[in-house]
């Protein structure tokens, strides 16, 4: 697969530029861990970020006190925009995993530059997803219910249920996401610690090494657990993502009751996700000059990515359609009808158009090797996969069995304060990993140099 | 410049077990926590404006609940005892004794007498005594041996689980009708067995535990 990917590529385009040697690789890396003062940009958007979050703080506050009435969410439309952010969420998040765990699986080279940036994306994604159903439950401080746990009640939650399965799959998650950056990180917090300079800083990245000493032992026990946890990582992303979809499938709404859900909502997490990354790798290379190491290979690669997992999206969108239009259940083609053409259709057809027309011009190399493009491109996609989890979430509540029952969905002023608090979540604890921790993987990129100079 | 010295590996050991003992306490605690008397309650005697003792009048005097419980039969509340229904015999006798000052008081000024409550459940929960009594279930099952109480304390957590634990299997806590108010009442031989009289009390278990029975 790695060979097929690097015959495409113009000749001159090696993985990681020849200028980049392992000395200078390490020093470069760590000295933006190391240095002084952060440069400007990197305050500039902290600060925004951080001013964004203190949105989501405010809006916790009065969702708390006041209680969810003050979104949108009503009766019939009970899950609003918090559930499908939720699910947008986890989606990014787990394109972070699929990145770094199924493309080490693969052995790709390209995904060893971009593993950090792709895990640290997930972790500070995880949070805002958790956050959604929690900030949904009515009574946050009840959430601990959800924990096998009967001594008071007698009772177990009702494992039969996907939702259950959901908090369960999304705990493991995280915690196991969490172990898995560590395990990559843990030599690179190791070279921080070595080149660090003043006494904090090596008591900082000494105690984060672990005494890390580089012997082969410790590498050769690295290498394994960091195997196997790949190769756990990698089924899990799926079967996280596809619980998600049950929570939607096992619900006997028109729209829901589908069993394509899970392997949809997994395409829209490889697409949506790694258009994440490649926003991010542009502005990290950008913003700390990295150029040598993040190199057109990498956005070849990725680019690519996507562009399977729209082709993979608009698979799953032809069946949207021919389910219900096929199927003789009226319910289900009048509710198809209300997504694409009633109350919801702008955002059904532009999400059409984001994530599944606009990134076919991927297949050209120019857009893959354009920046600007791939950038705006992956702005689109993500878009896009919002609209697309709002649209299915909103409109089969709006369109049920009972036409009594129906009605719309419009998100109040908080709801929109809670998308932009957690979108200040993700990048403040973005620009936090950015910041104090290497922000590429000098273990595996030094191993690519080395492969390179072998060729 | 060594920051760390040679122990530190040592240290990092102990401190990262010290870590994992202290999350599987706290785990532990979460368990255990509710289950402590002090924080369900139970085994706890409050303080009543009367000292009354259900073992002098109960035990004692072999009044029946009724007496002075009187919708326990018929309704969802078991009633507690008007001023009246003392006066019935401390308008003649202890008439003068200290304990029962806020009694007369009370009569004198027409007030109710304001007992602590021992037994309460939260609101949402829907609980009815008089189906209890009518299928048999003892109201020592619940209340504990009342008949021996000097002042009433609490005998059980009324915790969720407390009532599934019997809705689940309420065989064994079933007696014969006549022996529901007796304090004293022990299984014998001749006693027809719990699954007798579930049948005969036509008590149907499939559905007791359903949430929609207590929570309505
Ligand atoms: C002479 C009247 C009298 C009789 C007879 C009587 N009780 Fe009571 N009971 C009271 C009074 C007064 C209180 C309130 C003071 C207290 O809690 O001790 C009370 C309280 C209780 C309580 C606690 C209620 C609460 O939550 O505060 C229970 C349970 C109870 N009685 C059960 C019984 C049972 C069972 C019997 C029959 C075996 C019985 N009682 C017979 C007068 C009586
Ligand atoms: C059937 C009659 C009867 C009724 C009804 C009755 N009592 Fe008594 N009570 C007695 C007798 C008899 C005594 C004293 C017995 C003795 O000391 O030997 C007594 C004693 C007491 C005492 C003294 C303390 C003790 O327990 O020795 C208190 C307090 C008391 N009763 C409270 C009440 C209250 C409150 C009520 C109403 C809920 C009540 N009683 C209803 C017959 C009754
Ligand atoms: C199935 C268990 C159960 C049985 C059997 C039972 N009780 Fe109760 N009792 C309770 C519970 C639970 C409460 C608290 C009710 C509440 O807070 O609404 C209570 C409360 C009471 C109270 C306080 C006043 C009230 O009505 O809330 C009295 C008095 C009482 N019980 C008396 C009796 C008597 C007398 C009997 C027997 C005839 C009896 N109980 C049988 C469970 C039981
Ligand atoms: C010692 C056994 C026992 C305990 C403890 C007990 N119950 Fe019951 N309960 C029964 C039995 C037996 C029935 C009768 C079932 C039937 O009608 O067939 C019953 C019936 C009921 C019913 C009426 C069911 C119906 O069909 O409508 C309610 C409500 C109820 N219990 C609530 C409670 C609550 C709340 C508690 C705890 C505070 C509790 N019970 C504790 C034995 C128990
Ligand atoms: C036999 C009666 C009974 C049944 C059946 C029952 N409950 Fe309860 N439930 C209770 C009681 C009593 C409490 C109050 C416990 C307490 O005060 O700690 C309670 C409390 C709760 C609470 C805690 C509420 C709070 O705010 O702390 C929840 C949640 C709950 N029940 C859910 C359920 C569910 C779900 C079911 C069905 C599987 C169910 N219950 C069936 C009696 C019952």
């Amino acid at each position: 697969m790695a060979t097929t990917l690097t015959n495409e590529l113009p000749a001159g385009a090696p993985v990681v530029r020849p200028d980049v040697t392992l000395t200078t690789l390490s020093e470069d890396v760590s000295s933006r861990v190391l240095m002084r003062s952060a440069p400007l940009w990197w305050w500039i958007g902290f600060g925004l970020s951080f001013a964004l979050l203190m949105v989501l703080i405010v809006q916790m506050a009065v969702l708390f006190i006041v209680g969810i009435g003050v979104w949108g969410v009503e009766i019939p439309v009970a899950w609003g925009l918090a559930i499908a952010e939720y699910v947008w969420w986890i989606a990014l998040a787990s394109g972070g995993t699929i990145v770094s765990a199924l493309f080490f699986l693969t052995r790709s080279p390209w995904r060893s530059a971009t593993n950090r940036i792709a895990e640290s994306m997930l972790l500070s994604a995880a949070p805002c997803a958790g956050l959604m159903p929690i900030m949904h439950l009515g009574r946050p401080g009840f959430f601990y219910w959800l924990f096998p746990y009967s001594t008071v009640m007698g009772v177990w939650p009702q494992m039969r249920s996907p939702l259950w399965w959901d908090f369960i799959c999304l705990l493991c998650y995280i915690l196991m996401s969490i172990m898995y950056y560590y395990a990559g990180i843990l030599p690179d917090l190791a070279t921080v610690r070595d080149l660090a300079t003043t006494k904090p800083k090596k008591i900082f990245y000494g105690i984060l090494a672990l005494g890390w000493r580089g012997s082969v032992a410790e590498w050769q026990n690295q290498r394994i657990v960091y195997a196997i946890m790949s190769a756990i990582m990698a089924p899990m992303v799926i079967s996280v993502h596809s619980v998600v979809g049950l929570d939607y499938a096992a619900g006997l709404t028109p729209g829901w009751h589908d069993t394509q859900f899970p392997p949809y909502f997994f395409f829209g997490a490889v697409t949506s996700g790694t258009a994440v990354i490649v926003m991010l790798t542009i502005l990290v290379r950008w913003g700390y000059g990295l150029q040598s190491v993040l190199t057109e290979y990498h956005f070849n690669a990725m680019a690519k990515v996507m562009l399977v997992g729209s082709l993979m999206l608009a698979y799953a969108y032809v069946w949207e359609a021919f389910g219900p239009l096929y199927s003789s259940d009226v319910a289900e083609r009048t509710e198809f009808l209300h997504r694409a053409f009633g109350f919801t259709a702008p955002l059904f057809w532009s999400e059409k158009i984001l994530t599944v027309i606009v990134p076919q011009l991927l297949w050209l190399p120019v857009v893959r090797g354009n920046q600007v493009l791939l950038f705006l491109i992956s702005g689109g996609i993500i878009v896009g996969m919002w609209q697309e989890r709002v649209v299915f979430t909103t409109a089969s509540l709006e369109h049920n069995y009972m036409p009594s029952y129906w009605g719309n969905y419009f998100p109040t002023l908080w709801d929109w304060a809670t998308l932009a608090g957690t979108i200040g979540l993700f990048l403040t604890l973005f620009f936090l990993f950015l910041r104090f921790a290497p922000i590429i993987s000098l273990a595996e990129v030094r191993e690519i140099i080395e492969d390179e100079k072998a060729k | 410049m060594a920051v760390f010295g040679p122990r530190a590996n040592l240290f990092m050991t102990a401190a990262l077990v010290g870590v994992f003992c202290v999350c599987v306490f706290l785990v532990a605690a979460i368990w255990v926590v509710p289950l402590v008397d002090y924080n369900s309650q139970q085994q706890f005697t409050p303080e009543q404006p009367i000292p009354f003792s259900h073992k002098h009048h109960v035990s004692g005097l072999g009044l029946d609940c009724r007496y002075c419980h009187t919708t326990v039969e018929e309704s969802s509340n078991a009633g507690m005892p008007s001023t009246a229904i003392c006066m019935t015999c401390h308008s003649q006798i202890w008439t003068n004794a200290a304990m029962l000052e806020p009694d007369r008081k009370s009569l004198a000024e027409n007030t109710p007498i304001r007992w602590t409550r021992v037994y309460t459940l939260p609101d949402y929960v829907y609980f009815d005594h008089s189906i209890h009594i009518a299928k048999g279930v003892g109201c020592t099952e619940c209340h504990g041996p009342i008949g021996d109480m000097a002042m009433t304390w609490k005998a059980n957590n009324l915790y969720m689980s407390w009532c599934l634990s019997c809705h689940r299997d309420p065989a064994p806590h079933l007696r014969p009708k006549d022996q529901v108010f007796n304090p004293h009442w022990r299984r014998t031989d001749s006693t027809p067995s719990g699954d007798a009289l579930l049948v005969q009390y036509h008590i149907k278990t499939e559905a007791l535990s359903d949430c929609g029975i207590c929570h309505r």
